[in-house]
């Protein structure tokens, strides 16, 4: 039991990660990235005939909405059924950085005091979910991937764009972590 | 194409990179359940890896820990390795069709550095990128459900005003 609940080393998640790419193009074609099902999420429930989001989803999209509908059941069996009960075996230094923005319960995948319900009508948690979450969203659009489709599979096909990208989420994640987070963990 | 891109190339680039269409194939192709078993497969290596974990994220974009950067570090070549021997050697599907990965757009790069940076920022703040948005859903966390609606929302919004967005 222990042994299937307790997280992976790099090492081993690292290099199947990365298998995924090929994987994809392998069974059909398909390039591997996940933001794309917020494109076709949208264009299966509100087009609004927009360009962007008028076009046949189910033809496009369906194999890899299937594939995150199976993200989530992955979600269920290593998150939930078989989750880690020990709390996230971090650094020392974030552990202290973290404590001292008021982040103290490390059990879980997410900081609870962030992530619950009721942090949701706090200014910090809806700041962290719907705001975190718009800009994802945006910014994956914008951008024409996230950390799978320009991350993973747009720099094993060694693409100018996704090198860009890439530098771009980097830039984006240590503003947020070191300018934006702090202030909103700040707020009540 | 290397002079100010039109309104058309940006719609035509689309169409080639941000997928294909479905392909024929001359071999009967997986159905949606294969994507739905290595979609499984996927969350439970994110999961597993921690790479789907709020923490492990911070200790990253603090340069406080190997653990993310040793995730990309062997993610990126085998996944380089792997492509590129699909390309160029082994060629094939396993419905017997050729292998093609069309070349994304370049155009200005704005569009790369800009969108690219506002999801920098989404990803700090939510620790998740979309495929770890799904996979925190799934291991319970209730409220992703309501990050994933705003990320729908901001992709809606960007398909809303991307024609005044320099690409």
């Amino acid at each position: 039991m222990q042994f299937l609940q307790s997280p992976w080393p790099w090492y081993v998640a690292g290099p199947l990660i990365g298998l995924f790419a090929p994987l994809l193009l392998w069974l059909g074609n398909r390039l591997f990235g996940v933001s794309s099902n917020l494109r076709h999420l949208c264009a299966a429930i509100a087009p609004r005939g927009l360009a962007y989001l008028s076009y046949d989803w189910r033809r496009e999209g369906g194999w890899n909405l299937a594939f995150v509908l199976g993200i989530v059941i992955g979600g269920v069996l290593a998150g939930a059924v078989f989750a880690n009960p020990e709390p996230v075996a971090i650094a020392a230094s974030t552990r202290a950085t973290l404590a001292s923005l008021g982040i103290h319960d490390l059990t879980g995948l997410v900081p609870r005091e962030l992530f619950s319900w009721s942090s949701l009508a706090t200014a910090r948690g809806w700041i962290a979910i719907v705001g975190g979450g718009f800009l994802v969203g945006f910014g994956t659009a914008y951008a024409g991937g996230c950390t799978s489709g320009h991350g993973i599979s747009g720099v094993a096909n060694l693409e100018a764009p996704s090198f860009i990208a890439l530098a771009g989420f980097f830039a984006g994640g240590l503003l947020g972590t070191f300018v934006l987070l702090p202030l909103v963990l700040g707020m009540r | 194409m290397t002079h100010a891109e039109t309104r058309d190339d940006v719609e035509r680039a689309e169409d080639t990179y941000e997928w294909r269409s479905t392909p024929r194939t001359s071999a009967p192709a997986p159905g949606l359940w294969a994507y739905l078993l290595a979609g499984t497969l996927f969350g439970i290596v994110l999961t597993k890896g921690e790479a789907i974990s709020w923490f492990r994220i911070q200790e990253m974009f603090r340069f406080q820990g190997f653990h993310m950067f040793g995730i990309f570090a062997t993610a990126l070549p085998t996944a380089i390795v792997g492509v590129q021997l699909l390309k160029r050697r082994w060629r094939r599907t396993l419905g017997g069709d050729t292998i093609v990965v069309p070349p994304k757009h370049l155009g200005s790069g704005v569009r790369y550095a800009a969108g690219g940076t506002t999801f920098g920022l989404g990803w700090a703040l939510t620790g998740a990128c979309p495929g770890p948005l799904f996979a925190l859903l799934g291991s319970g966390v209730g409220t992703m459900a309501v990050a994933i609606a705003s990320a729908m929302l901001g992709t809606w919004t960007y398909a809303r005003v991307r024609r005044s967005l320099p690409h």
